[in-house]
């Protein structure tokens, strides 16, 4: 279990290492589309990598209603719950 | 033989008792023939279209870019047959290669196998034209409808019919002419796709070079990759046309669209690598190897960034060429793996010999991966 800063924090690695974008670009309100350019099968990679890492399920129908960063973040901390 | 020692009326119970390693001896036993232990691939060929169209010539269709789709999907040329040439024209050119590369006479051909989708005709099949032109009549041919997984379906069951011995040589040809069934101005798969066809030889060898194949399916999954509708609407809105005279009616109702391909991609992409990976894992685990005995890694040319994510799940070694086709042929579903394998070896001849790890997977969704020695 982790709480939503872990949760972010995790994330912006996960993407860091598919994107190359700095973690700290990472933050709640980004879009991953609009503002961080993640395209969707990027994207795909982040939601598998933070399967893994969280240990939670992301089903495919659900990876398209994470626009945000945020979305995610909540999201993962929800599943956990 | 047995012995008559009574009258005819009381034969079968002593015949029951005499005999009682064998079950029901009512019915005759069947002959069957002995298992053929080897068999390999022998010989690859390839027949690529002249048509080569670049992401400049997409751009026409979609709001997109060269630098764009080299990026997203690794290709930046893919070849498309002229519209005069047919799937079984392609099949029966790289049919020819392989025969050739072979050495083997199409008159020794125990069967023909095609698999493909774009072959424009419910019935007759592509593979008993092909056969014909080929020479190899009267050997049986039949379609295989496995989509992107096609060929490697093809090598499974020619392994199969070779071993059980149903034939001696089987031709197996992944052929696609997917031209003829996507809409330009679709942005979901239409601009990776292109046409070709790779065909093998396989046949019996005394040192095993076909390893257990590695099969499957998930239909829940059957409208990932699918054509967007089927043939039956746009044939209703014909006959409707027809008899009602309305023809106008035919311009603008979705149901006389063209069937055409489209994906998921999303879906499509977890499935390809991270389900994948673990088919791949499987059959190198039942070839009795492991990816350090492997020379290459011909996957399915599906999208560069789909390779690349298999290849470093499976955690390849260095020396493992990768096939990756796909940057100068597109996506020509199930003649990916033996165009690309033909690319490799053309340009590491030395590879003849090696151990490739090959996978197909795509619509239905279905997927099967054997590994094989090159030939």
């Amino acid at each position: 279990m982790a709480d939503k800063n872990e949760i972010l924090a995790g994330l912006a690695e996960i993407v860091e290492e598919e994107t190359g974008l700095e973690a700290d670009e990472v933050q709640l309100e980004k879009s991953f589309t609009e503002d961080l350019d993640i395209d969707s099968i990027s994207m795909m990679t982040i939601v598998v990598n933070a399967e893994e890492k969280f240990d939670v399920k992301i089903p495919d129908e659900e990876v398209k209603n994470l626009s945000t960063v945020g979305d995610a973040v909540n999201y993962i901390a929800n599943a956990q719950g | 033989m047995l012995r008559r020692s009574s009258s005819l009326s009381t034969l079968p119970k002593p015949l029951r008792k005499a005999t009682p390693a064998v079950s029901a001896p009512e019915h005759p036993a069947l002959a069957q023939p002995a298992i053929v232990p080897g068999t390999a691939v022998l010989g690859l060929g390839v027949h690529r279209p002249d048509v080569i169209v670049d992401n400049d010539q997409i751009c026409q269709w979609i709001d997109s870019s060269d630098e764009w789709i080299r990026k997203r999907t690794g290709i930046v040329t893919r070849h498309r047959a002229r519209p005069e040439v047919s799937v079984v024209d392609m099949a029966e050119a790289a049919g020819r290669e392989a025969l050739a590369d072979a050495g083997i006479e199409a008159s020794q051909l125990g069967a023909v196998l095609v698999s493909t989708v774009t072959h424009p005709y419910q019935t007759p099949s592509a593979a008993a034209a092909v056969t014909d032109r080929l020479g190899a009549s009267p050997a049986p041919a039949f379609d295989m409808s496995a989509a992107c997984a096609g060929y490697c379906y093809g090598i499974a069951q020619a392994d199969a019919l070779v071993r059980s011995g149903l034939a001696e040589y089987v031709l197996v040809i992944g052929v696609e002419k997917l031209s003829d069934f996507i809409d330009n101005h679709e942005r979901s798969m239409s601009f990776l796709l292109g046409d070709g066809a790779g065909a093998v030889v396989v046949g019996p060898t005394e040192t095993p070079g076909i390893s257990p194949s590695i099969l499957g399916s998930n239909g829940q999954k059957w409208d990932a990759v699918s054509m967007n509708q089927s043939l039956l609407p746009l044939r209703d809105a014909l006959e409707h046309a027809r008899r009602s005279g309305d023809v106008a009616a035919l311009l603008d109702a979705e149901a006389t669209l063209w069937p055409t391909l489209r994906q998921d991609g999303q879906t499509v992409f977890r499935w390809a690598v991270w389900e994948m990976a673990k088919v791949a894992q499987e059959a190198i685990e039942a070839a009795g190897i492991t990816a350090e005995d492997l020379t290459a890694f011909v996957p399915h040319q599906a999208n560069i960034r789909i390779i690349d994510e298999l290849a470093k799940q499976l955690k390849l070694p260095e020396h493992v060429l990768i096939g990756r086709d796909i940057v100068e042929a597109g996506n020509t579903s199930a003649a990916s793996i033996p165009l690309a394998l033909h690319r490799l070896r053309a340009e590491h001849p030395e590879i003849s010999g090696g151990l490739a790890l090959q996978i197909g997977f795509g619509a239905g969704l279905v997927y099967g991966a054997q590994v094989i020695r090159i030939p």
